[in-house]
């Protein structure tokens, strides 16, 4: 068992992604914690804008190196972005998962799923659902 | 001046509004599988091959021209924005495209591209109008013996010039003139590598074999590789250029115009070497020799007109002589075949509207490509964020709907699973796919030439060279083959340290990144 708890942030380089970040870094804070950041990407097309390429991470890590708590990147490449992230909670034993919430409208939920919906359903832990 | 009115009289019958709409079509489809790495207008043309059962000829072939300019010029938009060319031709494009765009000049690159592939195109095309038709009136007069030779010089020059590999490329070539041999001999009809099988014994479909080599096999290959970290993509908005960058750019444009075509008009085509000495020529050439691998507007332009005249020039060796030396070429062939229209020097003679009105519709394609995707190339960068599970699901759907209403026999579904296998394993052993369709496709018509030559000799073999042509062709094979043999053994092997040390002399170290699916040329 490790004596200090784990946040894990479900990281997207837009709006949602950040307002995760934020509120994450602040539980981390309150915690003092140590932080899992995972950028999840299906992998199945040449482009992926949810996707955070390097230059994106090295902003992503500097953001997390000014909190001054200990942090990890993950960027797995999955079937299943919402899997990725409940899969890596479990591997880092997280204690809170943090996701940003995209409104989305019940036909939008019907045609496009939510990756949001499937973390709460799955996850073994406490989810902070954020809005930007 | 004859040809000028000739083509006046194509570009009459190609400016009809039907006509203008598939134009159109082939343009954008084009540009569509240009831009999708892996994806090429070979693939394109042979998923549409059963179209052209119900079109007119010169309506299949002038969407199957746009469909070759439009992903050519495709191929241009991935290598800027994203650094992955799409075909091997490409490459050079990437190397200072890619860094114009991560200077915030992708506009500037997408628009000498686009100008750039219109004035060489259109110049190309204006050429093939000079050469073709006297090229032909000349090889009308060629006998048998002579046009066996320059088939085989034109395997041959594929085989070994182009790609990585002779052994890789002979390989290819074999296995497709094997494939070829399969069926009935169409002059004895005697039965050969058909292991029994009355639905072998009637000859594969050419449509199966392309279809399963480009089309199936690159989507297995794509499913054995499905997940790959996603690319950064350079947003850009609607290309444009100012006037510094039109007075960089012209003589590049005309210099690699005067490079690509020849190279595409001798049997050894491919845009690879003329794209590469034009970026080399741009670079030696340029006063700012310093900004050549940090974006340098005229390694762009150069090897983008090359690319396109040389493209253009492929059209020279298919109308006069009917001798294809570019994947997407050959399924051309494969598709004037199919409409019964023997390939060859009587080509311009025997159907001579249909040649005109393809050579205008070249003409009015290249200003389409221009007009359309100036505007659009924000719109082809989206099409990158396409899961490709979806975009190979369609294709397999076409593939297995075109191999099948070729014939309407299950059986073909069969070959195409078969062939979708070889393409598969091609791809996993780098065998190029570009000698296996020559070889599919140029097989037999060997064969019937060397039938003919021998039977006029009554099977004496001296009957093969008895033609001045043939024996000066034969030379220059046995001198392709063996020069590159001897400079080999001449030369000692460079070590890797003096190649590393050029590496470093060069800017250029940070290549682009390899295209993500097959390499080989599949234009």
């Amino acid at each position: 068992m490790s004596t200090t708890d784990t946040v894990l942030i479900a990281y997207t380089p837009d709006d949602f992604g950040q307002a995760a970040l934020t509120h994450g870094i602040a539980e981390a804070t309150r915690r003092s914690a140590r932080i899992v950041a995972v950028n999840a990407t299906r992998g199945d097309a040449y482009v992926d804008e949810r996707h955070a390429d390097d230059d994106r991470v090295a902003t992503l890590e500097k953001e997390l190196t000014a909190s001054g708590l200990e942090f990890v990147v993950r960027r797995p490449i999955a079937a299943d972005v919402a899997e990725a992230v409940v899969e890596a909670a479990d591997e880092e034993s997280a204690d809170v998962i943090v996701i940003g919430l995209r409104r989305r409208s019940p036909v939008g939920k019907l045609v496009m799923g939510s990756v949001a919906q499937r973390v709460l359903l799955g996850a073994g832990c406490p989810v902070l659902a954020v809005k930007p | 001046m004859e040809s000028l009115e000739l083509l006046a009289g194509g570009l009459a019958t190609a400016v009809t509004p039907e006509n203008l709409m598939w134009a159109a079509i082939g343009v954008l489809l084009g540009t569509f599988v240009g831009v999708l790495p892996g994806i090429g207008p070979a693939m394109a043309v042979a998923l549409l091959l059963p179209v052209t059962f119900g079109l007119e000829p010169t309506q299949a072939f002038i969407m199957f021209a746009g469909i070759y300019y439009g992903g050519m010029y495709g191929g241009s938009t991935t290598s800027i924005l994203l650094n992955t060319p799409g075909e091997s031709a490409s490459v050079m494009t990437a190397l200072e495209g890619n860094k114009m765009a991560k200077k915030g000049r992708a506009a500037q690159a997408l628009a000498t591209a686009a100008i750039g592939s219109f004035i060489a195109g259109t110049i190309g095309t204006m050429l093939v109008v000079f050469f073709a038709p006297a090229l032909a009136g000349v090889a009308v007069e060629v006998g048998a013996p002579s046009y066996l030779a320059i088939m085989l010089m034109a395997m041959v020059l594929v085989t070994s010039v182009l790609g990585s590999s002779r052994l890789r490329g002979f390989i290819a070539l074999f296995l497709g003139l094997t494939i070829g041999l399969v069926g009935l001999d169409l002059n004895t009809g005697q039965p050969r590598l058909s292991f029994d099988q009355p639905l072998l014994a009637d000859r594969i479909d050419i449509v199966v074999v392309a279809v399963g080599i480009f089309a199936l096999g690159e989507a297995l290959w794509v499913a054995a590789h499905l997940r790959r970290r996603p690319l950064a993509v350079i947003p850009v908005g609607r290309p444009w250029m100012g006037k510094a960058d039109w007075g960089r750019s012209w003589k590049p444009w005309l210099r690699g115009t005067a490079l690509g075509f020849p190279f595409g008009a001798v049997p050894a085509g491919g845009a690879e070497t003329p794209t590469f000495l034009s970026y080399v020529l741009e670079k030696r050439l340029a006063k700012k020799g310093h900004e050549f691998g940090h974006g340098a507007i005229e390694g762009v332009a150069g090897p983008e007109a090359a690319n396109n005249a040389s493209a253009a020039g492929t059209f020279v060796p298919l109308l006069a002589l009917g001798l294809p030396v570019t994947a997407t070429a050959t399924i051309m062939l494969a598709a004037l075949q199919g409409y019964g229209i023997q390939p060859g020097p009587q080509l311009m003679t025997e159907h001579a509207d249909l040649v005109w009105t393809l050579l205008a519709s070249l003409l009015i394609g290249n200003t389409l490509l221009l007009v359309l995707n100036l505007p659009l190339a924000p719109l082809w960068a989206k099409l990158l964020r396409i899961p490709r599970p979806y975009l190979y699901a369609g294709i397999l759907f076409f593939a297995s709907l075109g191999a099948y209403t070729a014939n309407q026999q299950p059986f073909d579904l069969f070959l195409l699973l078969v062939f979708g296998l070889l393409g598969l394993l091609m791809r996993r052993f780098g065998l190029p796919v570009l000698p296996l369709i020559l070889g599919v496709i140029l097989g037999p018509l060997m064969e019937t030439k060397m039938r003919e030559a021998l039977a006029i000799s009554d099977g004496d073999v001296a009957g093969l060279v008895n033609e001045p042509v043939a024996i000066v062709v034969y030379v220059i094979i046995a001198l392709l083959v063996v020069v590159p043999l001897v400079l080999a053994r001449v030369r000692p092997p460079r070590k890797p340290t003096e190649i590393a040390a050029e590496m470093n002399d060069d800017d250029t170290t940070s290549g682009p990144t390899s295209g993500p699916t097959s390499k080989e040329t599949v234009r």
